[in-house]
């Protein structure tokens, strides 16, 4: 590593260690994510479905029957108020009492979609329906078929973009204000030497970013990694290269940190919905897969659960360490070639 | 304005006639330069030729046109129109290797507020190709005891020696100063100008913008008074001084009345008059003829001094008597 490039990445990596704020985020964001993450997943049993039974002859005797077998949480209450517990989301299902019944329920709602079926099968029961075919449930509870083992590396994927993102976008465009970076456009510094700085301090902070979140989804959860951890360590690190070029591009030019910040935030939302961080990508439409499979993060994601749940080998990831490869080299020319001092 | 030829081509690590090239070449030569901003004109065709090894000063109020010249001359801005040569280079053709040359000191400048003063200096000095020992750059520019202090502790003072030690560690062959002391107390003023002063004796050439004319009276070889974006006056303090119709002024201040500027004038050997801070500076040829003959006007206007000093005139009369307009250094 050449001289100028090695002071600049000790220079990057003393600064960002000599911040508390920095420590904060890599640290305590991740471990605040998992202690939500265990307040969301604290045991194996289903909740019961909240359901509101609106006000009017019968209404007593429906909320029996859901009660009854301890299907639902149930509330009597008037049509207005019971309209609003299902707008605010605060219930799953309204029903209404009559000939015939009446289910009120968002079809869009996942939760609510549930109510409807357990609540129609708990009121059928309770009139004396019978199930003319026998079956019994074998609930998946081994680590590696969960939600959460689904939701770990989504997570690990959005920590190491935000990371890549504000840990070099934020701080450039502040050293640029704060006019930092016209004392160095008189040296005969290169200006690559500059962003490739940048990008290298990055992989400091993957052990940092990466570490932690695995380790607590472990031991509350006992997520674990199928694949090695060192194929994990290679694709988070691909994962945060490729965002710290994509970072660089990003702070090439903003002057505000209200402009890095929007753009930054333009950047990840998207992602973060498409990307497959906490639902699969799958729920898209089929022609807009190959679009949403060539973003970094739906890259870098893929191929953490592929290390993780699937044990993939690294061969098996090429297209996935390519698109991650693309995003990094090409935003990385562009900035150099849009990149600002001032 | 023509490059000087022996300069022209000399090698990048061709410094062998530094030190005894002293006056003879151009280290910078600015021709009709010119730089408009819309309307505003910053830089009005500027004439300069800076000769190697010399100590040169833009001297000049502020918004005179002296950073925007600099920032010119250090590649950061281009000119509207006019020529440039840098120690023989044009900007544009290899920067990175002329830049290897220059070390520079931006007005105000800002350093990353966690990184210690040996760190700030050793990273600038990585950027180098001939760059300098640290700690041997950190003594001369005084900043030696707070090699390890996080810039953000740094006073005003020791933040310009931080910067002048950074144009340093480059080992350049051109000093590039831009206001390196505005800011500073009297006392850190003195201190930095001996920093200064010491490297006049490498062989380097040094240029420095200043707005404090006794400054650039005692550091500088030459200077160039700018006004308006014109260098109005180019010579060394001495000659500058000396080309005054009058180079000796009497400094007065009367305990109470008044006397009229006319009646000054029309002393013997008076050649201009003035007031400062109510004080009548009056400009005199010989101060033989012209010192009895005004203490006879006070005399016989009956009015009674508080002080008077004879003085040599100073850049500061200099400017006053090529612009008809008082100095502010504020």
């Amino acid at each position: 590593m050449a001289s100028p490039l090695r002071q600049l990445v000790l220079a990057r990596i003393r600064e960002s260690l000599r911040h508390p704020e920095t420590i904060f985020w890599t640290f305590v964001f991740p471990i605040l994510l998992a202690v939500a993450l265990g307040i969301a997943f604290r045991g194996e049993r289903i909740d019961p479905v909240r359901a509101v039974v609106v006000d009017a002859p019968g209404a007593a005797e429906i909320a029996r029957g859901l009660r009854g077998n301890g299907t639902a949480t149930v509330e009597i209450l008037p049509r207005d108020e019971a309209e609003r517990r299902l707008r605010t989301g605060r219930t799953a299902i309204l029903v209404l009492p009559g000939e015939p019944l009446l289910y009120r329920y968002d079809p869009t709602r996942p939760d609510s979609r549930l109510a409807r079926e357990r609540v129609d099968r708990a009121l059928q029961n309770a009139a004396g329906r019978t199930d003319p075919l026998r079956a019994s449930d074998s609930p998946v509870t081994e680590p590696g078929a969960r939600y959460i083992d689904f939701l770990v590396p989504g997570l690990l994927g959005m920590n190491l973009m935000g990371g890549g993102l504000w840990g070099i976008g934020w701080v450039v465009v502040e050293d640029r204000i704060r006019k930092l970076l016209k004392l160095q456009l008189a040296t005969p510094m290169r200006k690559r030497d500059f962003l490739l700085a940048h990008v290298l301090a990055r992989l400091l902070f993957v052990p940092l970013e990466v570490a932690p979140l695995l380790f607590l989804s472990w031991l509350a959860f006992g997520v674990s990694s199928s694949g090695s951890l060192l194929s994990l360590a290679a694709v988070a690190t691909a994962g945060a290269l490729s965002f710290a070029g994509l970072g660089t591009l990003l702070a090439s030019r903003a002057r505000t940190t209200a402009t890095i910040s929007g753009l930054i935030n333009l950047a990840t939302f998207p992602m973060i919905v498409v990307s497959g961080v906490f639902f699969s990508v799958g729920r898209f439409p089929g022609f807009l897969q190959p679009l949403i499979r060539a973003l970094p993060l739906s890259a870098l994601v893929d191929g953490l659960r592929g290390v993780m749940t699937d044990g993939a080998h690294l061969a098996a990831l090429w297209p996935q360490f390519l698109v991650m490869g693309l995003w990094g080299t090409l935003c990385f020319v562009a900035a150099l070639w849009l990149f600002r001092w001032t | 304005m023509a490059k000087d030829p022996a300069d022209g081509n000399a090698p990048l690590t061709g410094r062998s006639d530094r030190g005894s090239a002293g006056g003879r070449g151009a280290a910078v030569s600015l021709g009709g330069l010119v730089k408009r901003y819309g309307d505003v004109v910053a830089v009005d065709s500027l004439d300069l030729e800076i000769r190697s090894g010399e100590c040169f000063g833009l001297l000049g109020p502020n918004g005179a046109g002296k950073t925007t010249t600099i920032e010119i001359l250090i590649g950061l801005q281009e000119p509207t129109a006019g020529q440039v040569v840098v120690l023989g280079r044009k900007w544009g053709e290899d920067d990175r290797s002329l830049r290897a040359r220059i070390g520079v000191s931006l007005q105000e400048t800002r350093f990353p507020e966690r990184l210690t003063v040996a760190e700030v200096v050793t990273l600038f000095g990585s950027f180098y190709p001939r760059g300098r020992d640290v700690s041997s750059v950190l003594r001369e520019a005084g900043l030696a005891e707070k090699a390890d202090v996080w810039t953000s502790r740094l006073s005003g003072g020791q933040r310009q020696r931080l910067a002048l030690a950074c144009a340093l560690v480059g080992n350049p062959e051109l000093l590039i100063l831009d206001e390196p002391t505005t800011g500073l107390d009297p006392q850190a003023r003195l201190q930095f100008g001996d920093s200064i002063l010491s490297y006049k004796d490498r062989g380097c050439t040094i240029v420095v913008s200043t707005h404090y004319m006794e400054e650039a009276q005692r550091l500088c070889d030459r200077v160039a008074i700018i006004d308006r974006g014109k260098a109005i006056a180019v010579g060394s303090p001495g000659e500058l001084v000396a080309s005054l119709d009058a180079h000796l002024v009497v400094e007065v201040e009367l305990a109470a009345g008044d006397v009229e500027d006319d009646a000054l004038r029309r002393v013997a050997g008076v050649s201009s008059v003035r007031r400062e801070n109510g004080a009548l500076l009056v400009s005199v040829r010989e101060a033989h003829v012209t010192v009895p003959a005004l203490l006879d006007l006070f005399r016989t206007r009956s009015l009674s001094l508080a002080h008077l000093t004879l003085r040599q005139a100073t850049l500061e009369d200099v400017y006053v008597a090529l612009t008809g307009r008082r100095y502010r250094d504020g």
